[in-house]
Formats: structure tokens, C-alpha cells, sequence
């Protein structure tokens, strides 16, 4: 898979690269988008989860949290896509990385946050907002 | 000054209930010392219950009961079904019909997903997500660790 097949016309895509993680409380952050997905494709953005985890067990993992955007696998060879944006760590796991391409394909915001912290939304929709209030 | 302590919950969610029982021994250990708010921030993705129980939640409050619905939901330990929620509505000696109109009636899910938005804005994640006088609270929610967040608080020290 390319990004440029996720591209479209005045849409943004949020890359966010996830490592697989538990958390104590409840809402990891695939979820936490899944559950404010309405609100993201208000503000014309798509998402695309990505993690260098096999297919398998994201597939599964997926379908039980009921998440409905793509999960992709950075797997073969491992870490490919995380090493070209910059964000594949030293111990076989990529940084929980969010980046937001434009309609054009330019990364417009970066963003990485402690491994083991849910990022949250509010970035995104902020930075999000910022970047259609100047077009 | 009291301690302004909110917390966004799901009541469908476990580490939320298990936080329910920290926050009532704060709340009574505290006294006028603090002032608790409970916002909604129901994970609908996992929780298929969750906008029902902060339906109900809402709906007892427009009767002057949201803090006993609040405890009742907390206490029932994800028994949030319809007809538990009835059964505790007619234990809170709700008029049932009022609180079956006031739950279907319009706006009050709006106000709970805008709670809900809203606190995602400002930074909230997962469920129990507590801020203390307006800034996020990140450690334990046990009693201890939420106790001593509240004395620095008090004590006008850093967050």
C-alpha cells in the first residue's frame, strides 16, 4: 500500500503509528479515534492506523475493538514505512508517531508522544483546524 | 478555596468503578474541602451500555436525583440493561414515565456527546480522566494518590 492511494482531493489522512500496548483505563488510542470519528471526518481528515505488529494479530484485535478505519501493517519487511518517517525505534517497535498529510501529500504536522501515552484527539483537532483556517 | 475535582467517566467502564469507590472515600474524607463534577465520556466503540447508563444518569438529574442514579450505575457493577436501569429508577422513586420521556427527549444525548467532544478537546483520552482545579491529573486514582493531589492542590502548590 502506497499513501498516495490514500489521497483524495481536500482530505487530510492522520498517520498514526501505534505500538501494541494495554492500558489501565479504558480507551487506547485506536479507539479514541474510532469513537470521535465523526468528528475527524468533519474536519475532512481520514485515518490510517499503522503498526508493526503482524496481520494477524491486528486483524483480530481490530475487529474486537470495532475499529472501521485501516489498520495497516508495517510487517514486511518489518518497520519499512516507520524507518522512512523517521519513527522506528531501536527495539523493534515504532514510536507512537502521528503525522497529518496533506490533500497534497506534504506531512503539515508531526508529533510523538511518550510510548506508553495515548496521544488523546485534541492535537489533531487543533492542528487540524489551524491548517484549513490558513487555506 | 475548595479543590474543583472532575472527573470524565463511562460507566460501563471497570477502572471507572473501581475509581467510584476512591472518589466517594475522598469526597467524605474531604468534606467542604471539595468539589467533585462528573462529565460524560462514554466510549461507545466497547461500551455498548455506556450511553444508556449516562442517558439515565441525566435523566434522574432532571428529577434532582443524578448523583444517586451516578451511584446506583457505579454500584451495579455493569448490570446497565434496561431493565436494571427501570429497577433503579423505580428504587430512586423516579416518576417513571417523566424519566422514560425525559430520556428519549431531544438534546439531552446531544449535551451528553458535547460533554463528551468537549472533553476531548481538552485533552481527555480514556476513561477515568481526572483534572484538579482545571489541570489534567495523570497519576493513580486511588484514594492515597488522589488524596495527595488534592493537599497540594489545597496547599496552592504545583499540580
Amino acid at each position: 500500500m502506497e499513501l498516495s492511494d490514500f489521497l483524495e482531493e481536500g482530505k487530510y489522512v492522520v498517520l498514526a503509528f501505534y505500538p501494541a500496548a494495554w492500558s489501565p483505563t479504558c480507551g487506547d488510542e485506536m479507539t479514541l479515534f474510532q469513537e470521535f470519528l465523526d468528528e475527524f471526518e468533519r474536519l475532512n481528515a481520514k485515518l490510517v492506523g499503522i503498526s508493526v505488529d503482524n496481520v494477524w494479530g491486528v486483524q483480530a484485535w481490530a475487529e474486537n475493538k470495532g475499529i472501521t478505519f485501516p489498520l495497516l501493517c508495517d510487517f514486511h519487511p518489518k518497520g519499512t514505512m516507520a524507518e522512512l518517517y523517521g519513527v522506528m525505534r531501536d527495539d523493534g517497535v515504532s514510536e507512537r508517531a502521528l503525522f497529518i498529510v496533506d490533500p497534497e501529500g506534504i506531512i503539515q504536522y508531526s508529533y510523538v508522544s511518550p510510548i506508553a501515552e495515548n496521544p488523546g484527539v485534541d492535537r489533531l483537532f487543533e492542528a487540524l483546524e489551524r491548517l484549513q483556517k490558513d487555506e | 478555596m475548595p479543590v474543583t475535582i472532575v472527573e470524565y467517566g463511562d460507566y460501563q467502564c471497570p477502572a471507572c468503578q473501581r475509581a467510584y469507590v476512591e472518589v466517594e472515600k475522598l469526597l467524605t474524607a474531604e468534606g467542604p474541602n471539595a468539589r467533585f463534577v462528573f462529565r460524560h465520556f462514554p466510549l461507545m466503540t466497547t461500551h455498548p451500555r455506556a450511553m444508556a447508563a449516562a442517558l439515565a444518569a441525566e435523566a434522574a438529574g432532571r428529577q434532582g436525583k443524578f448523583w444517586q442514579m451516578h451511584a446506583k450505575l457505579f454500584e451495579s457493577h455493569e448490570q446497565l440493561d434496561d431493565q436494571h436501569i427501570q429497577q433503579y429508577a423505580a428504587e430512586l422513586a423516579l416518576d417513571l414515565d417523566k424519566f422514560a420521556r425525559d430520556i428519549q427527549s431531544e438534546g439531552i444525548e446531544a449535551h451528553i456527546r458535547q460533554q463528551r467532544l468537549a472533553g476531548a478537546r481538552s485533552g481527555v483520552n480514556g476513561t477515568p480522566t481526572f483534572f484538579i482545579n482545571g489541570y489534567r491529573y495523570d497519576g493513580d486514582f486511588t484514594y492515597e494518590a488522589l488524596s495527595a493531589a488534592v493537599q497540594t492542590a489545597i496547599n496552592g502548590g504545583p499540580r
